[in-house]
């Protein structure tokens, strides 16, 4: 399976293929007191100059009527924080370099830049609260990072922010063969968590595209999904405990091992997908599954929307315990993975179908699991619920069929612009948003769906040749209207973080959020914890 | 024209290989079997051909204990027209499948012979060349472009060998080994895998075969290669050269 590191390679070749395809580029400011800009929001168009080698010409855009200003009561850094933290942490381990500072300050899909001038690495969770306890006091502002692989702008700088990147804290502290729990730190690599877990013969609950680079601590504090939420569920009931560094440099020791612990407030799970601004998580325990010996994985074609949820509840009831995944890409997206990314094969090349579906499962019965499998499939191909499929016989075809679905973010990278929504919306409806979005946008953009069908989340991708107000005009609000008017959640596994900080009302009622508000608030009554996300920024005046 | 492949169950793989404990051998049991790779690619070229219109019909054979089915339900799947099972109960060597091969070949008849280049999971290399001698008949091994020619009985076979291509010229029948690029290997559809389940696999068994199965050949032990070291950064021109002076004496 694909790692999607973000190396410098793949930077350098999105960065050739961004200067030869966009022809303008929207630069987006961000506001700091020391700057003379207009108070509004500034839009500059630049069409020369694309050629920079140095400077990575970055796109970035959100909603017209979003201004972010610079909190003024946060302080600015000066040569004495600089010396206190090359005293606390040592030389290595504070970084001002500015290559190093370059990458730390982009996100992984290259839309959004901070201006941060100081990287820190701390090694131990009291090197974490000493630095938050000292970024208090001083009223500086502090961002989390993982492996800063999200995909809303919540691991990077907005504007000067200190990055504290807990990838130095990557040892596995404990595992306990006969429960499965894991005890580990927090900047441990969701990859190399799995492999140690493989020798073991325990799997990691949750499996993302983006696990050769993301880190368990920031799984955690975004709550992250994946492929297997169907059958392991999410990390809420995944996560045992966890040790959390609040913003004024105490440390939450909450790092149970037990099943059940009913003792007070359940702390934890306000710091599971809070994204880092209640605390940072610096260790975690995770309950994971016995790896199962019986993997089937089938790649299959439907003709329409309805055949693939009447397979879904299905699937639910013929394969029931066994389901492991059940994903979905409509013929669009499988158009771009197969004409972007390298390597790829189509399972089924005869024609192009409508829309494809992956089901997995994983059991402990080999000839048991594949024969309820292929008698799920024939009856439900004889039902006419599936047009064609194909099921792997063996482990390099099994990849191969999730390097297709797990492909899809990376081939619409390098398709140009995309425009990119998280949603979760009921199953019958899900479909009819992509249809309503084609209508909407006519030539003007490709819409692609695809998605956790397991789950009712559907990853809504709008895919242009640049960035175009015209195209963002037809998407928002529009698409947050939908989903609300349908209850669904804007947004299902993502997050909120800087890019749809001031959008949670679509979700969510304003006495919920007053209280999100006041909780923050308590934790963090300096706001220096990733400010400017996840809240709106109303809350904070 | 018949074709006869022959096609081995063998750990998948992608699974990461372990030693049993008392070093007798590799751990097979609760691990992921499939067909071995170069075995699939035998049994596409086989399919390709019968397209083609050159053969008739292609047959999978596969040798060992029960669950070589599950293989031989997977070539049935790809495409196969028949399947024949020999029950072994233990790991057989080269040799020994080669003289069932030639019994079989005695029984079926067929035009030519498709096999992998090797196995995965011993690497022998040996069972086409072997075959090949005992029935007498030419031999295009590591095959990376197999052509036929119908009216002249003759397979023009692209070889991939140390110094590059080598091109030869075989009559039928001919025994031609599979090599990694000459094809890639269909998936198995629904619908095929439905028709398999109807497609006869037959039985024989080593008695019937009248093949000894005593091997002159006895596994000592099994052990894993060393683990190698990990590296060192050096931080200096200096230290490069004392290492190499002094710990691995190379200067």
């Amino acid at each position: 399976m694909e790692k999607l590191r973000a190396t410098s390679s793949l930077r350098r070749s999105l960065k050739s293929i961004l200067n030869r395809q966009l022809s303008s580029v929207s630069e987006i400011r961000y506001l700091n007191g020391k700057r003379s800009c207009q108070p509004t929001f500034n839009l500059i168009r630049d069409h020369k100059n694309l050629g920079e080698a140095n400077s990575i010409r970055y796109r970035c855009f959100s909603s017209v009527s979003t201004v972010v200003q610079r909190n003024p009561s946060f302080s600015t850094l000066n040569p004495d924080d600089i010396s206190y933290f090359k005293q606390l942490l040592g030389e290595k381990s504070v970084i001002q370099d500015e290559d190093r500072l370059e990458t730390v300050n982009t996100d992984w899909m290259h839309k959004y830049k901070g201006s941060s001038k100081l990287l820190l690495q701390p090694r131990t969770t009291e090197e974490v609260a000493q630095i938050l306890k000292y970024c208090n006091s001083r009223r500086l502002a502090v961002v989390p990072q993982g492996g800063n692989t999200g995909l809303v702008g919540g691991s990077v700088p907005v504007f000067d922010e200190v990055i504290v990147n807990l990838g130095s804290m990557n040892n596995i502290i404990s595992f306990d063969k006969v429960s499965g729990i894991l005890v580990c730190e927090a900047g441990c690599i969701l990859e190399n968590l799995i492999s140690f877990l493989d020798n073991q013969g325990f799997i990691m609950p949750l499996d993302l595209g983006a696990k050769g680079s993301c880190q368990i601590g920031g799984n955690v504090s975004t709550n992250a999904g994946g492929l297997r939420l169907v059958r392991y569920g999410s990390l809420h009931g995944n996560v045992l405990g966890l040790e959390a560094v609040l913003a004024n440099g105490d440390v939450l020791d909450m790092l149970g091992t037990l099943r059940k612990d009913n003792t007070g407030y359940d702390l934890k799970h306000l710091f599971i997908g809070s994204e880092g601004s209640l605390g940072i998580v610096t260790k975690v325990s995770i309950l994971t599954p016995p790896k199962l010996s019986s993997e089937n994985i089938a790649f299959l074609a439907c003709r329409d929307y309805s055949s693939c949820q009447k397979l879904l509840m299905e699937a639910k009831r013929k394969l029931g315990e066994v389901l492991s995944a059940f994903e979905f890409l409509d013929i669009q997206a499988m158009d771009l993975v197969l004409n972007h990314l390298d390597g790829v094969r189509n399972p089924l090349p005869a024609t192009m179908h409508n829309f494809y579906v992956l089901i997995e499962t994983t059991g402990s019965d080999e000839s048991y699991d594949r024969e309820k499998l292929e008698a799920f499939l024939l009856s439900s191909m004889e039902g006419g619920l599936i047009s064609d499929g194909v099921i792997a016989q063996d482990i390099n075809q099994a990849s191969s069929f999730w390097r297709i679905r797990e492909g899809v973010p990376e081939a619409l990278m390098k398709a140009g612009a995309v425009y990119k929504y998280d949603l979760s919306l009921p199953v019958e409806k899900l479909y009819d948003l992509v249809n309503d979005m084609r209508t909407r946008l006519g030539d003007l953009a490709r819409v692609i769906g695809y998605g956790h069908l397991g789950d009712g989340n559907l990853h809504l991708n709008v895919s242009a040749a640049q960035y175009d107000d015209k195209i963002l005009e037809q998407i928002e609000p529009y698409v947050y209207e939908w989903t609300s008017k349908h209850r669904g959640s804007i947004s299902a596994e993502h997050g909120l973080g800087l890019m749809k900080a001031n959008k949670i009302y679509y979700s969510k009622s304003p006495e919920t959020v007053k209280t999100m508000g006041s909780i923050k608030k308590l934790l963090d009554p300096n706001g220096i914890l990733n400010p400017y996300k996840v809240l709106p920024h109303s809350l904070n005046s | 024209m018949k074709i006869m492949v022959a096609v081995k169950r063998v750990v998948d793989y992608a699974v990461k290989i372990r030693v049993k404990p008392d070093k007798s051998g590799v751990e097979t049991q609760n691990v992921k079997m499939s067909m071995n790779p170069f075995c699939e690619i035998a049994l596409e070229e086989a399919l390709k051909i019968k397209e083609s219109g050159l053969a008739k019909e292609v047959v999978a054979v596969s040798m060992g204990p029960s669950n070589c089915v599950d293989t031989l339900r997977t070539g049935l799947a790809m495409g196969a027209d028949r399947a024949i099972h020999v029950e072994a109960s233990r790991d057989l060597v080269p040799l020994t499948v080669a003289k069932l091969l030639k019994k079989l070949v005695e029984i079926e008849n067929p035009g030519l012979l498709i096999l992998g280049k090797q196995a995965i999971d011993d690497d022998c290399n040996q069972t086409g060349q072997m075959i090949a001698g005992l029935l007498g008949w030419p031999q295009g091994t590591f095959a990376s472009k197999v052509v036929f020619d119908k009216e002249k009985q003759v397979a023009t076979v692209d070889r991939e060998v140390d110094g590059g291509l080598e091109t030869l010229c075989l009559d039928l029948p001919a025994v031609i080994t599979t090599d990694l690029r000459l094809n890639q290997p269909r998936y198995a559809t629904l619908p095929n895998i439905m028709k398999a389940k109807s497609k006869p696999i037959k039985k024989f068994t080593l008695e019937e075969l009248n093949v000894e199965i005593k091997s002159d050949i006895e596994v000592v032990q099994v052990i894993e290669p060393p683990k190698r070291k990990a590296g060192v950064i050096l931080s200096s021109v200096d230290e490069l050269i004392d290492k190499l002076k002094n710990e691995a004496h190379v200067i």
